[in-house]
């Protein structure tokens, strides 16, 4: 492995990665790299600590040791606003929507200001964050939608109303977790187009059981199995490892 | 749009027609006894109105209310105490010039914390400061540590009980179980007679007034909204950059402020303080308030908290053992069949009706009713 020898390209190094719930080892000892403007996906069998990873570089849950370096900070040592303040925004697996408030208020409170309490109480929707609202909306498709209860939006809607918070922090790095899931033929379509769009100036990592959707998205592919690297490389290369035929692909 | 800072047009005429039934309406049809009796309910309203933003909206349901608005009642209580404690008055103590209950537990100076309230200046501040600290202290000892929903219910309860407790006990410096009774004027200017009440009820209303709008801004602002969006989605919140823990303590202590100003009020309108408005008890009735005026409704909870105190009053005079028991039932029963309280009410069965007779020229979302959880635009 290469310890500490790695020049400053990456955006993202993950070295040693590990955690422990109660001894069991959900990660171990994992290290990656993913660079600028990279799209990286993350495949592997269920339980194979894929979520998990996320959760760790978004600071859920805290490593066990191990060190997640992005832009030249720590990311294990802070905390999680100070993570999105960072640059590292995360979509959950299940859309986790406001379903309380309308499309334009969800996207509206990802807007990247005011976001203490004070700042919060004085926030203004002046001419700026509008404009980026609908700029947002139009891309996620919810343009006309914008006065509508998210409550009422498909589940596919809601999965692109998240994808679109996401934007308007305007993260370096983007996290998505399983974003296809449950969506028809023609959404899937409509959301590696919107993916392919949104990652000009940043890395995006992709959390995706699709393979077909995999395929036409990655550049690189992480193959994860009990916490541990089992294969990397393009989508090519991990397809034909047999390794990777033996645990997730062959059935 | 220039009213979406404070109230939409509907909202507006809400605040307006409750105006003028505290205003007007009420001071014109009811005798004095009756219109300081509505006083003290609203003393209440307070606390529901911080409940309102606390739990309605942030979701943190706190069943130690209680505490916050015993706090601002006492400290002014303290003040009330002191002035009708002068040497003059209490030449036949064996110590004159301290509070009677002081002198009856053999203590023979005024402790150090009771000096400061001497000055009116002072006892406001402490009003206001020492329930916000306080509560600024619980929330921050919660919240950042993650302790959340029926725990942290828990422990408020917890806060009330070890408070009331404390105050029975050190009878010498609090005045024991029996509270500070016989407070009789405010910088000279006696609290007792008719007209002082007919004052101190328009000076209270007047409060209550600017603590709706508070509340209004809070809602209307980001703040509001992200309080909504925490209450269901706390790590989408948490995980768009927010600080969750410091906007439940902001929600928190914004409430505690709340009631302490109530707690101020009664101790001004009844002319007593006691550890009786302190406890579990009175602190699950201010929720039930809430609950029964519509917890995501400012101005319904007004309305429940002086409904379900004259119910409380005309029941209680009649069949004073059963009280409690139609209390609790009355609870159950909005909570199963009416969640969102009499608002919901409104907002779903008589407005709908009064805009087909006024022709339907309004534009939807209620007053009472809420255009947050009903996702209405607020652009």
């Amino acid at each position: 492995m290469l310890i500490g020898q790695q020049p400053k390209p990456f955006l993202l190094s993950v070295e040693g990665l590990t955690v422990s719930f109660d001894g069991f080892k959900a990660v171990n000892d994992l290290s990656f790299y993913v660079e600028e403007n990279e799209i990286r996906v993350i495949i592997g069998p269920n339980g194979a600590g894929k979520t998990t990873v996320l959760d760790l570089i978004c600071g859920k849950t805290k490593a066990t040791s191990g060190s997640i370096e992005f832009r030249g900070k720590d990311l294990t040592k802070l905390k999680e606003n100070q993570i999105v303040k960072a640059g590292v925004g995360r979509k959950f697996q299940t859309p986790s929507i406001y379903d309380d408030l309308t499309v334009f208020e969800n996207l509206e409170i990802s807007y990247p200001r005011g976001r203490t309490v004070f700042g919060a109480l004085t926030f203004t929707r002046d001419a700026a964050v509008r404009d980026r609202v609908h700029e947002v909306a139009e891309m996620i498709f919810l343009k006309d939608r914008l006065n509508m209860s998210a409550a009422l939006l498909s589940h596919g809607q809601k999965q692109w109303l998240e994808i679109g918070m996401l934007l308007i922090q305007d993260p370096d790095l983007l996290m998505l977790d399983e974003p296809v899931a449950g969506m028809s033929v023609s959404e899937r379509a409509k959301t590696a187009e919107l993916l392919n769009r949104i990652i000009k100036d940043r890395s995006v990592l992709v959390i995706e059981h699709d393979m077909k959707f995999v395929e036409d998205i990655a550049h690189k592919v992480t193959v994860l199995h009990q916490g541990q690297i089992l294969s990397e490389g393009t989508m090519e290369k991990v397809k034909n490892d047999p390794k990777v035929i033996e645990v997730y692909l062959g059935h | 749009m220039n009213d979406s800072r404070f109230a939409t047009r509907s909202e507006l005429i809400g605040i307006l027609v409750l105006a003028a039934l505290l205003v007007v309406v009420l001071p014109l049809c009811l005798d004095v006894f009756r219109l300081n009796l509505v006083a003290k309910y609203l003393t209440y309203a307070f606390v529901a109105l911080g409940l309102v933003i606390c739990w309605g909206y942030g979701g943190i349901l706190s069943l130690g209310q209680g505490v916050f608005f015993g706090l601002g009642g006492y400290c002014m209580a303290m003040f009330l105490k002191l002035e009708a404690s002068s040497v003059e008055n209490t030449k036949i103590q064996s110590t004159p010039g301290i509070p009677d209950f002081m002198d009856w537990n053999q203590i023979t100076a005024l402790p150090f914390f009771w000096k400061p309230f001497h000055s009116l200046t002072f006892t406001i501040a402490a009003v206001i400061l020492v329930p916000g600290i306080f509560a600024l202290i619980i929330g921050a000892a919660m919240f950042k540590r993650r302790v959340g929903g029926t725990y942290f219910a828990i422990i408020t309860q917890a806060v009330a009980a070890i408070l009331t407790i404390l105050i029975v006990g050190q009878q010498g410096y609090t005045g024991g179980i029996n509270g500070m009774t016989d407070l009789r004027t405010l910088k000279g200017w006696d609290i007792r007679p008719d007209h002082a009440k007919i004052v101190l009820y328009f000076f209270e209303v007047g409060l209550l007034f600017a603590c709706i709008f508070i509340a209004q801004f809070v809602r209307h602002s980001k703040l509001g909204r992200i309080l909504v969006a925490m209450r269901d989605q706390e790590d989408r919140v948490r995980f768009s950059g927010y600080s969750v823990a410091n906007f439940k303590i902001f929600a928190f202590c914004i409430a505690a402020v709340f009631a302490a100003i109530g707690g101020a009020m009664f101790a001004l309108n009844v002319g007593f303080m006691s550890p009786s408005f302190v406890g579990i008890v009175p602190s699950i009735e201010m929720v039930i308030y809430t609950a029964v005026g519509g917890r995501l409704s400012i101005l319904g909870a007004v309305y429940g908290t002086i409904l379900v105190n004259f119910a409380k009053t005309s029941l209680s005079e009649s069949f004073p053992e059963l009280w409690l028991f139609g209390l609790g039932g009355l609870f159950i029963a909005v909570v199963l069949a009416f969640p969102n309280g009499l608002a919901g009410i409104w907002g779903d069965y008589i407005q709908p009706r009064i805009s087909k007779l006024i022709g339907a020229r309004k534009p939807k979302s209620g007053w009472t009713d809420n255009s947050v959880a009903d996702g209405a635009p607020a652009e």
